[in-house]
């Protein structure tokens, strides 16, 4: 069978966080335009089968790798800090509060029926996200990563802002 | 014995060795079937040289069938036996169709897929789209002076998993080997993008007869990768006859109406509609059963304010789409237009508006799906010549989930990730000796499980008696490249491997289908043992060819106990092929595949190994 890796060495990239974006995608196409079933189509079942097990292996490599966010959480957990399970870990009180008013504000855009107001927090929240992600790199080429797992964890819940932004406009649009 | 022709992957056999291979649209209204001749993608029309076949079949009692255009002409006389648009039906529950009311068949509410009764018994979708597939098989076959080695067929993106396997049934039932379910705006992009040599960022806005899709996608040298699709699997092209209709109904103020006059005013509906395309005012005349007659004028700017909510639904999906691409309207470099509805020149403008840029209308919005299927199924098949090379990354439209305490859902695979994806998800038992777990999947954006639609229940047997919470079942969802899933479960604690009974919601068992498939042999007067022969000579000499090709390329990677073992497996397969029992063969070609199967993992894995080095890849 297909040996096991870890995503950085199935694409071929160093295990770091800041990865080339370039080589990664180029890795990716390469890789699946030798692995994916289409190239499988009129061979024998085994072949088939184990096209699809490493092609399913590498979109999630390439889908982990290339979001940052997802990249981080899992190159954490190689070097063994588990940054989901760490739940009993208390937030710091500053971002919990900022949390509250993010919740505040979309839920009143949404009660509002305002697509704009959404949208503007949207961007308010892309900008704050980049900044985050600034961050977190430098974090990771300190070798902090304690701090780094602790921003990962922040960045989850700004993804679930996100999503409930995301949402409030698709809820609206459907009417 | 005939000897075996091995090519090299990527590269040709000789013209007359050609696999005969076709792509088929399978569509609402009208369906196509298309292949690829000397390098260039055409239609093969029927023997009058009309290109298209229309989806209507009709059934009559003494067991025979009328197609196409043939079943079109009789609609009218016998609507309630005439079956028009069952691709709205594919996969679906009663509940599910719109408009029932005006519908004149006699609909059988059944606990999965809604069935129709007609004169020649109660018939499934599956059965009716697979007649509609026999045409086209019969139609390419006599074309192409041969037997098909596979199909590509289209499928609307926004089709969940009950109706993607509903076409795959359909297509099995058609005596069709499905080479790949292609969705259709992706199918246009591929005869779009090779056509032109488009590179960047491109979207499909795609409004066939029922179905609405739209997908983004980016394409670059050899590579079509879809990022968002989208779309609303119900409004299509004859809602806007519909709404033509009923508002007929409301200015004439007719009284109910017959079967007849019915079937009589949707087609003068849609007749309407078209003629609208091209010139302001129409007028709405037909003489009803009754000797009555309906005469309305109808400009083109009353037919778009009253169907403006229908253009306007479309906008939200691709709205959507790009969202979840994390695109905005300028990054798209073209929308290509493809579906007969594109022709409306409101849908024209309202998409121009949207994107501030004229839409892309240079192929036949009617044939282009067609055509791009025939151009995959050519490189399935193994046709394609060098250079000819290209790589199709799509996505799974709509989310999988389970359901959860509440009736919530957890999602399990996000809408959009692409093709083949998986997932684990581990379950654990909640009372003490537990042996069996059920597991509903559902698919859907909506939080709430009935709100979503329901796909399947397993049933988890031979779960070891345990405390509650001790034992550890990991399922795990697989989606193939066709977009289908499929499940199997472990118990991880004790390596148990619990079994898995599948009861689809929707589509049909595998016992129905085999029915089906007899039935429909005696009725084509063929012979299943027959049929089942055929079937498994042509999977072994597949077999064998594919085995024989990696043999000569990598025996490098064998010892020799295994190089003699799959010899031994190939030679065995190439007795048994000669002779007539297809158990036999079957048996060969399992063991076949299972001697071969670490050799299938190797070559794989060195391959991947091959795709990584000699370039410069930062910091290995």
């Amino acid at each position: 069978m297909v040996q096991a890796r870890n995503h950085f060495e199935l694409l071929g990239v160093a295990a770091a966080y800041a990865v080339p974006a370039e080589a990664l995608d180029r890795s990716y196409r390469e890789i699946q335009s030798r692995v994916h079933p289409d190239r499988f189509a009129a061979s024998g079942e085994a072949e088939r089968r184990i096209a699809m097990q490493l092609a399913t292996q590498v979109n999630e490599a390439y889908q982990t790798l290339r979001h940052p966010l997802k990249r981080a959480i899992y190159l954490l957990g190689l070097q063994g800090v588990e940054v989901l399970s760490q739940t009993h870990t208390a937030m710091e009180p500053a971002f919990l509060v900022q949390q509250l008013e993010w919740h505040e504000n979309i839920g009143e855009a949404r009660a509002a029926r305002s697509t704009a107001r959404l949208e503007s927090l949207r961007a308010q929240l892309s900008v704050e996200k980049r900044e985050r992600f600034a961050r977190l790199a430098n974090l990771f080429g300190s070798g902090a990563l304690q701090p780094a797992a602790e921003a990962a964890r922040q960045l989850l819940f700004i993804d679930k802002l996100e999503q409930e932004i995301g949402d409030g406009i698709e809820s609206l649009e459907d009417l | 014995m005939a000897l075996l022709q091995i090519s090299e992957p990527g590269e040709s056999p000789a013209p007359h060795q050609r696999r005969h291979a076709v792509g088929i649209d399978l569509g609402t209204t009208n369906s196509l079937v298309a292949t690829v001749r000397n390098g260039i993608a055409g239609i093969l029309n029927d023997e009058q040289g009309h290109p298209l076949l229309p989806s209507i079949v009709r059934f009559r009692a003494d067991g025979s069938v009328s197609v196409g255009y043939e079943a079109e002409i009789e609609r009218a006389r016998d609507p309630k036996n005439t079956i028009v648009s069952v691709k709205r039906f594919m996969g679906r529950g009663l509940r599910d169709i719109a408009h029932v009311e005006n519908s004149p068949y006699d609909f059988v509410n059944g606990p999965g897929m809604v069935q129709i009764r007609t004169a020649a018994g109660v018939k499934s979708p599956v059965e009716v789209s697979a007649v509609l597939l026999q045409e086209l098989r019969v139609r390419a076959e006599r074309s192409l002076g041969g037997e098909l080695v596979g199909a590509v067929v289209t499928v609307p993106a926004y089709f969940d998993d009950a109706q993607r396997q509903a076409t795959k049934d359909a297509a099995a039932l058609a005596g069709l080997n499905v080479l790949r379910l292609l969705s259709e705006p992706t199918a246009a992009a591929i005869a779009y993008g090779l056509d032109n040599a488009a590179e960047g960022i491109y979207a499909v806005y795609d409004l066939g007869g029922g179905t609405f899709d739209f997908s983004v996608l980016r394409l670059s040298t050899g590579v079509f990768e879809v990022l968002a699709t989208s779309g609303d699997a119900a409004l299509g092209g004859d809602d806007f006859d519909h709404r033509l209709f009923c508002w007929a109904l409301e200015k004439a103020k007719l009284a109910p109406l017959s079967a007849g006059d019915n079937t009589l005013l949707s087609a003068k509906s849609r007749e309407i509609k078209e003629y609208l395309t091209h010139h302001a005012e129409a007028r709405f005349n037909a003489k009803l059963g009754s000797g009555e007659v309906v005469d309305l004028p109808l400009s083109q700017a009353e037919f778009w304010e009253m169907t403006r909510h229908l253009v306007a639904k479309t906008l939200a999906p691709t709205r959507k789409a790009l969202r979840d691409a994390g695109l905005s309207v300028a990054d798209v470099k073209g929308v290509v237009m493809v579906g007969g509805a594109t022709r409306m020149p409101h849908v024209q403008r309202a998409v121009a508006e949207l994107f501030a840029q004229a839409p892309l209308n240079n192929l036949d919005p009617d044939k282009v799906v067609a055509l791009g299927a025939a151009m995959q199924a050519n490189a399935l098949a193994g046709n394609r010549a060098a250079g000819e090379d290209w790589l199709l990354l799509d996505v799974i439209p709509l989310s999988l989930g389970l359901e959860t305490m509440g009736g919530l859902v957890e999602r399990v695979i996000h809408r959009n990730s692409t093709l083949p994806v998986a997932r684990a998800q581990e379950f654990t038992t909640f009372k003490d000796g537990q042996s069996a777990m059920s597991i509903h999947v559902v698919q859907g954006e909506r939080e709430l499980v009935s709100d979503c639609r329901s796909l399947a229940r397993f049933e988890l047997h031979g779960i070891p008696p345990l405390v509650a919470g001790a034992a550890r079942i990991k399922v795990t969802f697989q989606v193939d490249a066709d977009g289908l899933l499929a499940v199997s479960a472990q118990e991880t604690s004790s390596g148990a491997q619990a079994s898995v009974a599948v009861k689809p919601s929707y589509g049909l068992s595998d016992e129905r289908i085999t029915r089906m498939l007899r039935d429909s042999f005696e009725h084509a007067g063929d012979d299943l043992r027959t049929r089942a022969l055929r079937e498994q000579q042509v999977e072994a000499q597949r077999m064998l060819q594919s085995v024989e090709a990696a043999l000569e390329q990598d025996a490098a990677l064998l010892d020799a106990a295994e190089f003699a073992g799959i010899r031994a497996c190939v030679n065995s397969l190439r007795t048994k092929a000669q002779c007539d029992d297809h158990r036999a063969i079957k048996s060969a070609i399992d063991e076949l595949n299972r001697a071969t199967e670490s050799f299938a993992g190797r070559r794989m894995d060195r391959s991947v190994q091959e795709a990584l080095t000699g370039r410069s890849v930062a910091g290995i």
